[in-house]
């Protein structure tokens, strides 16, 4: 049903959208890596004035198990204010949630009951690939005039190439593949765009089969896995520039467009550099001065994040010949003021954060060190538990003064880098939005058997969050 | 074209233009985008180019087929073609689709003529013109030049009213346009965009309605 206003969960500007009022629910992505139980959503209350606050106070179970829930999605986001297709009329309430091993697509209704939520469709993998020619889908973004879900793989869930397949926002039917051209690109990961310069960026990691059985090592070593962007024409659908970031840059996953629509410029973080294992977090920019909307895209280095030296004994056997900790850097996410950059280092266990105020300059004012391979550190309000997994999906709120972090990556690389277990937990942090730095919230911390056996990976905020929205005004 | 005709044309003319959806708000947009106050005013013509072009083709398909149907034909048709396309407004949960925002002044007058076109801009005007043709019901019975003479005439009413009604609704756009832009945000648009899609639906069965009862 539309509404007579505009859903109140659109904002015109990030400006606008930056004084949102504080969350009160999140939705966790979660999953059962042995596929015995179904995965669920879970819903975390988020206010610190409620007496629930810091636990799970709803658990919505799929019907089918082995999904591996991952990222998802809202229906609606801001970008329905966009004036070339505007319908600021419908509601913010349905979570898109791609189940990355199944290619299942479940629709959820946060309406009724927002700590119950309600699956109401089912998009089944068959449908996918027949329409789209896809599986495993990943990402998914509200776009102006339907829903934009990049898929890692072919239609025959093992191959390239993947890409994105195109969702109705109304009747949530898949509508086909987007590309009208895709040119060299083969490899599929993330994709976001710059809305207002009909510009769509991708990134790459690898194909269902390079990544399902877990990181194979001769493909990594042997520079095989993604290492370039995407940049397309958003109009016309078809690629437009291939940027490669070197094939010692193995895997280039998070993109992050700043929130301004006038600015056009980037991050996106690279897992991990073969030669000597640091990570990086490069910046894509265009200089409308040179050009303005026919120049070209470039892109650099901004940050780069060395390995750490680790005792033989205390690395798991993948690690074991290199004598180091990769820092592993698999998420980063931009405040909505696209003031500060988070980033995760999975394999070292640490938060950074970055005055990106200068994008071509990021200076680091933040750092909070949890989990981590041989780290393991502990949550302040838990000071005996040693922690597995680390920092992972990081997702920022609206106003930037929250920052909430899950330590899953992924069923079978976190069995690899994390072999006696990765275990669940969800921490939040505080932010100072003028100076930065950050604090652990020892008041939130939901783990273990919270959680039910299962992996915690993305986290949604109920209203949107540093990576859900799309602006078309400044 | 009485002054009542005129000042209907008109009044619909600003209903479309105070609608964010039918031109203001991009061209608005494009002026925050290049931060430019000339980015705004250029796009402000394109947008009502586009609008009169749609509205035009409906408004002189409307005072041509008045002036060789009897009045009660085209009441009847016209009314009943006005019900549906409302009903159908209201009940689609389609929306208006289109990609992109970096559009050529030609591109942007395209989206306007497409953007008013499937909201039944043009229909609109139906009811005002089906009035006025009531007088012009014989030319089929007349002769050759005179018949000639009498399509000419309906074209011409057809594009006065066209320009009556773009006028009106360029003046409101552009008004609504330079404020926001200059003076109040668009923070504004959270709370006075009201659903005008149904309002608009709405209008055109009951405009409908009206026509088919006092044919």
């Amino acid at each position: 049903m539309p509404l007579w206003k505009p859903d109140p969960t659109f904002y015109p500007s990030p400006r606008d959208a930056a004084a949102a009022p504080p969350e009160k629910l999140a939705y966790v992505a979660a999953f059962d890596r042995s596929a015995q139980q179904p995965d669920a959503i879970a819903v975390l209350d988020v206010d610190p004035g409620s007496s629930s606050y810091g636990t799970v106070v709803g658990w919505t179970e799929l019907p089918y198990t082995g999904d591996e829930l991952h990222h998802f999605g809202w229906n609606a986001c801001s970008s329905a204010l966009c004036p070339y297709a505007p319908h600021p009329h419908v509601e913010r309430r349905y979570l898109v949630v791609p189940g990355l091993r199944s290619s299942r697509i479940y629709i959820i209704d946060t309406k009724e009951e927002p700590t119950r939520p309600q699956i109401v469709k089912v998009l089944e993998a068959e449908e996918l690939a027949k329409r789209a020619g896809y599986s495993r889908p990943h990402t998914v973004h509200c776009g102006p005039e339907g829903l934009y879900v990049s898929a890692l793989g072919g239609a025959n869930g093992r191959d390239g190439p993947g890409g994105v397949a195109l969702l109705d926002h109304a009747s949530f039917e898949v509508l086909g593949r987007w590309e009208v051209n895709r040119g060299p690109q083969y490899f599929a990961y993330d994709v976001w765009w710059h809305l207002t310069h009909d510009v769509l960026v991708t990134s790459e990691w690898g194909t269902p089969s390079m990544i399902e059985e877990g990181v194979n090592g001769d493909l990594l070593l042997g520079r095989k896995y993604g290492h370039a962007l995407h940049f397309w024409d958003m109009r016309r659908r078809r690629h437009a520039q291939r940027i490669d970031l070197g094939d010692q840059h193995q895997m280039v996953l998070e993109l992050r467009p700043a929130h301004d629509p006038t600015k056009t410029y980037g991050f996106v973080g690279v897992v991990v550099n073969v030669e000597d294992l640091s990570s990086s977090i490069w910046l894509w920019h265009r200089d409308e001065d040179e050009g303005g909307d026919d120049a070209a895209w470039s892109a650099r280095k901004v940050i780069e994040i060395p390995a750490e030296p680790a005792a033989e004994s205390d690395l798991p056997p993948l690690l074991q010949p290199f004598g180091a900790v990769p820092p592993l850097v698999t998420d980063i996410d931009l405040s909505i003021d696209d003031r500060f950059l988070y980033v995760s280092c999975w394999g070292t266990g640490e938060l950074k954060q970055y005055d990106v105020s200068d994008p071509h300059a990021p200076r680091e004012v933040g750092s909070v060190r949890i989990g981590g391979i041989t780290g393991r550190t502990p949550h302040p309000a838990a000071p005996d538990l040693a922690l597995a997994g680390g920092p992972q999906m990081v997702e920022v709120s609206r106003d930037g003064r929250r920052v909430y972090v899950t330590n899953s990556l992924y069923g079978a690389w976190d069995d690899q880098f994390y072999p006696d277990g990765v275990g669940a937990w969800m921490a939040k942090l505080d932010v100072d939005p003028e100076r930065g730095g950050l604090e652990l919230d020892t008041r939130f911390f939901p783990h273990g058997d919270d959680f039910r056996g299962r992996r915690v990976h993305q986290a949604r905020l109920q209203g949107g969050d540093g990576s859900s929205d799309s602006y078309c005004f400044p | 074209m009485t002054g009542g005709q005129a000042a209907a044309l008109a009044a619909l003319g600003a209903f479309h233009g105070i609608n964010p959806g039918m031109g203001w708000l991009f061209a608005v947009a494009r002026g925050l985008q290049e931060r430019s106050r000339a980015a705004l005013a250029a796009s402000l013509p394109a947008v009502a180019a586009g609008h009169a072009a749609s509205v035009a083709v409906v408004a002189v398909a409307v005072t041509i087929t008045g002036s060789v149907v009897a009045s009660r034909t085209l009441a009847i048709g016209g009314g009943s073609l006005l019900v549906a396309f409302g009903l159908w407004r209201l009940l689609s949960r389609r929306h208006f689709r289109w990609v992109g925002m970096r559009l050529s002044l030609w591109q942007l007058a395209a989206w306007s003529f497409l953007m008013s076109s499937v909201h039944g801009a043009g229909l609109m005007l139906l009811p005002v013109l089906a009035g006025s043709q009531g007088g012009h019901g014989h030319a089929a019975h007349q002769q050759g030049s005179d018949l000639g003479r009498t399509l000419a005439g309906a074209t011409l009413d057809g594009l006065g009213a066209t320009a009556v009604h773009t006028l009106a609704m360029l003046a409101v756009a552009g008004g609504v346009a330079v404020l926001v832009y200059e003076v109040v945000g668009l923070t504004v648009l959270r709370r006075v965009w009201i659903n005008l899609d149904w309002v608009w639906a709405i209008a055109l069965i009951g405009a409908g309605a009206t026509t088919l009862l006092l044919r």
